[in-house]
């Protein structure tokens, strides 16, 4: 580490900028623990009649908890899509050159690209006309559109990192191809495995105009059910910021088991 | 890096990716492209109309207004994220415990989903009931995100660095990890300043990192929908309507889909470009 004159203050910069995005999640965070009646009347750091009826509405209404156990069922199983067929793909661009393969990557690139609003309506079309909407499965595809080619970045780039002579010891040895990916390959890369994955729930997690747009009332995700309750019963802040806080829980969680590789993910396995 | 074979079979790898990718991208793409060249009067009766719409939006103010405000608004989150992004990377702890601590903080206005975001800084902002908004009344300035026009748009902006300046923090972070030690030990034996290290050795390091964090910004940005639709729904007036709020109320709003997909195709394309012409700067001079 470079010894710099200024170096015993450098912590000032991220100190600040790390209050900076706390302070807004800490007024959702005290708005949840107040009334409605609160939040209207007076103006208060520090929730003055701290209540935790917020919290007790939500885990005691289905329309409510249901929310979030929609989210987590379509979220889980777009990674598990999104990174099981990412796999052998990633593979083939980072171990071999084939007809088409750059062409092909960067189609895969632009899939990420695409505004998800010009997509809105065809993809209500389109789910509707195989009897999928308001499933969890529809929603699940759908963010495939852009967590596949993420996972394929993503992984390409972790891949690439591992020597290609890995590779022809094995099959100098007699592994066949599915055993050697299987058994050798993928616990080589397990790290970026987990950072795919983590990606691919991140991206499904926060995205909610593809969700709103495939369900109505079996699959809802919970950011969608918050925006009708805010409108249909009034504006019942309190309810919100609680809705709101607890949607940052899940990511909380598993951003704290890759917190070592999160930095690497976010450069795409290349640097 | 060791040369890949060329091995045509690989195909057979890449074949559930193209499949579902293209399940979900060309058929609703070419429902929009459907849409863009004909006319509805509903009950799906449709009439050909060639490139009128397409002549429509691209002579309309409206949509280069939004244009406008689209490209304003990319360009000045990108000029205020990405210094500041890396001069926070800079002064980051490397490694250890508090480097950690950073990393998770920093991460989290990242897996907010983006209503939430929209939400949490619209009641931060509310300057009535928001600690912002409350706070700059209180110290003499006049602030109304929900009337003036400059209020909305710098809250617009300060919830985008809000929200995205971690993304360009981590991919800096990840690009100073990788610069070995003994780079530094060489630099202090030689004498060189603060500035020479930054331009000669750390600079040069995170140029990848960079090229990946400003095409995934400049993607982002154009895209981003949800969040000033929460936050201002566009307003007051058409102040914030930025491209992807301006074609979702043409499309679900007025129900003119054939302005609307050409819209959306125009909005692609643009998108497009930009992409690929970074994706080429990007990979120069690497192997693939």
């Amino acid at each position: 580490m470079a010894a710099r004159g200024n170096s015993r203050f450098k912590w000032i910069v991220p100190f600040l900028y790390i209050v900076f995005l706390m302070l807004p999640i800490y007024w959702l965070l005290n708005m949840s623990f107040k009334t409605t009646n609160e939040i209207l009347g007076t103006f208060s750091l520090v929730p003055q009649e701290f209540t935790l009826d917020n919290y007790r509405a939500i885990f005691t209404d289905p329309t409510w908890y249901s929310g979030y156990i929609n989210s987590l069922i379509y979220v889980c199983i777009n990674t598990v899509i999104s990174v099981s067929v990412a796999l052998p793909a990633a593979y083939a661009f980072s171990r071999y050159r084939f007809l088409g393969d750059k062409h092909l990557f960067f189609w895969l690139l632009t899939n990420r690209m695409a505004p998800a609003a010009v997509f809105a309506l065809p993809f209500f079309q389109l789910y509707s006309a195989l009897n999928l909407f308001d499933t969890h499965i529809a929603v699940a595809l759908a963010h495939c559109l852009f967590n596949i080619p993420l996972a394929v970045w993503i992984l390409e780039g972790f891949m690439s990192g591992v020597p290609k002579e890995l590779d022809e010891t094995a099959y100098i040895d007699g592994y066949p191809f599915w055993k050697f990916f299987g058994k050798i390959f993928l616990p080589t890369i397990a790290a970026g495995i987990g950072v795919a994955a983590f990606f691919c729930f991140m991206f499904s997690w926060v995205e909610l105009l593809l969700a709103k747009t495939l369900t109505s009332v079996d699959a809802k995700p919970i950011a969608a059910v918050m925006t009708r309750t805010a409108s249909s019963s009034g504006y019942e802040l309190g309810l919100l910021a609680a809705a709101g806080t607890l949607t940052m829980i899940p990511g909380a969680i598993v951003i704290f088991f890759v917190r070592n590789y999160i930095a690497k993910g976010f450069a795409l396995g290349r640097v | 890096m060791s040369a890949k074979t060329t091995n045509q079979k690989a195909w057979l790898l890449v074949a559930p990716v193209v499949v579902l990718v293209a399940f979900n991208a060309v058929i609703p793409l070419m429902t929009v492209v459907n849409y863009s060249v004909q006319e509805t009067f509903g009950d799906n009766l449709f009439f050909f109309e060639g490139m009128k719409w397409f002549e429509e939006v691209l002579s309309s103010e409206r949509f280069h207004d939004s244009l406008l405000r689209q490209l304003q608004f990319t360009f000045i989150i990108l000029a205020i994220e990405v210094p500041l992004g890396v001069a926070i990377a800079l002064a980051m702890p490397r490694r250890g415990f508090w480097a950690s601590v950073c990393l998770v903080l920093m991460a989290m206005p990242l897996l907010i989903p983006w209503n939430v975001v929209g939400a949490m800084w619209n009641i931060f902002a509310l300057p009535d009931i928001g600690l912002l908004g409350k706070t700059l009344n209180a110290m003499g300035f006049d602030y109304n995100f929900t009337r003036q026009p400059f209020s909305a748009w710098a809250t617009l902006i300060a919830m985008d660095v809000w929200h995205w300046t971690s993304l360009v923090v981590l991919l800096s972070y990840a690009g100073l990890s990788s610069i070995p030690d003994a780079y530094y030990q060489a630099a202090r034996i030689d004498g060189a300043s603060a500035w020479a290290v930054f331009r000669y050795i750390q600079l040069p390091k995170l140029k990848h990192v960079l090229t990946i964090a400003v095409l995934l910004r400049f993607m982002d940005s154009f895209n981003i929908y949800t969040e000033p639709f929460v936050l201002t729904g566009g307003g007051p007036g058409n102040s914030t309507t930025l491209l992807s709020l301006d074609l979702v109320k043409i499309a679900l709003g007025q129900f003119d889909l054939g302005p609307a997909a050409a819209m959306s195709l125009i909005y692609f394309l643009i998108i497009l470009l930009f992409s690929w012409i970074f994706y080429t700067v990007m990979t120069r001079g690497e192997d693939r």
